[in-house]
């Protein structure tokens, strides 16, 4: 219940904000507004009980993308408060771009027929504690008149979702725990993405290089002999 | 009733006989939601208090800190011969001053971007872990969490720079926001030494993995997160823009910096943010490299054998556990506050870096640096391994010490304990 109502809350910030990042002019508000926009969507993972994914999105795209951008803003604006004022033929083919997505999730999500796929869930629901309820009552009837402290340890860990840090770390490297270990007929190790993140990484540093090297300050080379005049 | 209050979690909230209680009574779900409304507040108002209660006593701190460096008694008639009140009263004057909007400010902005610092630096305070349980958020990936979170303060000082419609605001924050994002990499090249030790981002296990003497703490772990530490707390230092490196608040060249047009409410508030971000890279500095909750002379060891004592008397909360947690907590926000009267102590004596001394002091020196102790971190106990064929040079591999996640320190300490009798 009340993560139904973190989730609306949310899922309005997200939303409002997104729609306000559009609806500006003044390129500073709209940095705010995506501030407010994109940390909405990293308590909406939180929610999901995502802790890793969220600690991402916060650190990438809020602390990152936006101090970059607003940063850029700072350095290379002409005047006080920089505004961007769209012509009529923008705002249409921007707004023609916009629906068009919407139209391509919305139909997307829609023909995924959702009953199929929640069954195919792991038997532990996924879903936060705070609204498992029964769950929780079923875990307390166990232990609350027994009071061993191992019963307690189970049920805190039944409860705390959203470990997933290691599995993430095992997935990266290839190593699936949770499914085709037990096989055994080498589907348990896949190639992982420990490669794909290196190459891109790398790309990144060559790319941050060259920017450095067109960006820095041309030194003009001064003849030898030129030097001790004074 | 009072297993409520002893809750330490919202997971030990609702696991325990008060909200069975209130479940099997009431059966209504918006009962369930006042109780969790109301265990909610009662946690985020501890954590407020936590995080408004220190900055008091750091402001009242630095001025007497100050005045002794400068042979003066700084703050010695309000609350009696040692100033204790005189934060109180200084907090009581800028409350009541006006609040000004400069003309040429975006009005929005400007009145949002110190709550974003602020909601940013108290972000930080939910994923701190204050003792062995004692935690808002005991996120898994907690490290990582609290250094993402303390990452954005920068945007709610940029935004207050640039929207005060000021020269000596916007270059203040131009300075600033270099400083802080570019400290920002070595910062976490540096925590990242320890976290590779322990091999977890959770607060909770590394502090664990340094438990027992102060030869388990992770500074003297080997020579490279010795110097490791000291790495963070420089970069630490420049990321909360502390003297030497706190030019973008220059007095003599920039008037005061980002918050220039700042008065009243929304300037104090800057500075409640930036006094409890000192409290909490210095707490990561103690979780990380200095023990955590461990005194590291096993006088926590002892009284952690209390931990599931006394819990005869209320039902849900347990005395001994309490009084572990409450000497783990002290000991915690001890060593935390020493690191920050360093901060005061380094502020007062050391002269004031330029701009381009403190860029070039992050990108040509400390970057290197920690990269260097980062790579020579991981080879240090392949070659320990490979020479000496042991991981670690004396005592107890970390491995047999990291616990199980999920297992209470009672459970945990009973099972070591009945292990030590077989």
């Amino acid at each position: 219940m009340i993560e139904q109502l973190l989730f609306w809350v949310f899922a309005i910030l997200a939303c409002g904000g997104a729609v306000a990042v559009v609806a500006t002019h003044n390129v500073v508000r709209m940095a705010f507004w995506l501030v407010v926009s994109l940390g909405s969507v990293a308590a909406l993972f939180f929610l999901l009980h995502a802790d890793f994914l969220g600690a991402a999105q916060l650190l990438i795209y809020v602390g990152g993308t936006v101090v970059l951008l607003v940063f850029g803003v700072m350095l290379t604006a002409s005047g006080p408060y920089n505004a961007i004022p769209t012509s009529p033929a923008e705002g249409i083919v921007g707004g023609a771009v916009g629906f068009l997505l919407l139209f391509v999730l919305v139909s997307s999500i829609g023909s995924v027929d959702w009953t199929e796929v929640s069954g195919r869930l792991p038997a532990v629901p996924a879903a936060p504690y705070l609204v498992d309820m029964t769950l929780a009552a079923k875990a307390d009837e166990s232990f609350v008149n027994t009071g061993s402290p191992r019963a307690k340890a189970e049920f805190a860990a039944t409860q705390q979702q959203g470990r997933t840090v290691r599995q993430l770390g095992l997935g990266f490297l290839g190593l699936r725990p949770d499914r085709h270990l037990a096989e055994g007929d080498g589907k348990g190790s896949a190639s992982g993405y420990f490669l794909p993140f290196e190459i891109v990484s790398v790309h990144l540093l060559v790319v941050l290089i060259g920017a450095a090297y067109l960006a820095r300050a041309k030194r003009r080379v001064v003849p030898e002999g030129s030097m001790n005049v004074g | 009733m009072y297993g409520m209050f002893a809750a330490i979690t919202l997971e030990d909230f609702l696991a325990s006989n008060i909200s069975y209680w209130l479940r099997m009574t009431a059966g209504s779900e918006f009962v369930l939601l006042a109780a969790f409304l109301f265990a909610a507040l009662i946690h985020a108002g501890l954590l407020l208090g936590l995080f408004s209660g220190l900055p008091v006593f750091y402001i009242w701190l630095e001025r007497k800190v100050a005045g002794r460096i400068q042979d003066r008694l700084g703050p010695t008639r309000v609350g009696g011969g040692f100033g204790w009140l005189q934060t109180i009263a200084d907090g009581i004057k800028l409350i009541q001053k006006e609040d000004l909007v400069p003309k040429d400010a975006d009005n929005l902005v400007f009145r949002m971007a110190p709550y974003l610092a602020t909601i940013a630096s108290f972000a930080a305070f939910m994923v701190l872990p204050l003792s062995d349980g004692w935690v808002a958020v005991a996120a898994e990936c907690g490290a990582f969490l609290i250094l993402a979170l303390m990452s954005l303060e920068v945007l709610g000082i940029i935004l207050a720079g640039y929207s005060s419609g000021s020269k000596w605001a916007l270059f203040g924050a131009m300075r600033e926001a270099a400083q802080m994002v570019s400290y920002e990499i070595p910062m976490a090249i540096c925590a990242l030494i320890p976290l590779m030790i322990a091999g977890s981002l959770n607060f909770q296990v590394i502090g664990r993995l340094q438990s027992g003497g102060l030869w388990n703490w992770f500074i003297f772990h080997d020579p490279f997160t010795f110097l490791a530490f000291f790495c963070y707390f420089i970069t630490a230092t420049a990321s909360v823009k502390r003297a030497p490196f706190d030019l973008a608040e220059a007095e003599s060249e920039l008037v005061a910096g980002f918050h220039t047009e700042y008065s009243g409410f929304r300037w104090s508030i800057f500075f409640l943010a930036e006094y409890s971000s000192m409290f909490a890279v210095s707490a990561v500095a103690v979780i990380l490299f200095l023990g955590g909750w461990h005194d590291g002379l096993m006088v926590d060891s002892v009284i952690d054998n209390l931990r599931g004592t006394g819990s005869g008397l209320i039902e849900g909360f347990s005395l001994g556990s309490y009084t572990a947690n409450v000497f783990g907590a002290a000991i915690l926000i001890g060593k935390a506050c020493m690191l920050v009267f360093v901060q005061i102590w380094v502020r007062w004596t050391l002269p004031r870096l330029r701009i381009d001394q403190v860029m070039t002091t992050c990108l040509k020196y400390l970057v290197p640096i920690s990269c260097f102790l980062f790579v020579m971190a991981v080879l240090w106990p392949l070659v320990l391994a490979t020479s000496f064929s042991r991981p670690v040079f004396a005592g107890r591999p970390l491995g047999e010490k990291s616990l199980p996640l999920g297992v209470p320190a009672s459970a945990a300490v009973a099972a070591e304990q009945r292990e030590a009798a077989r």
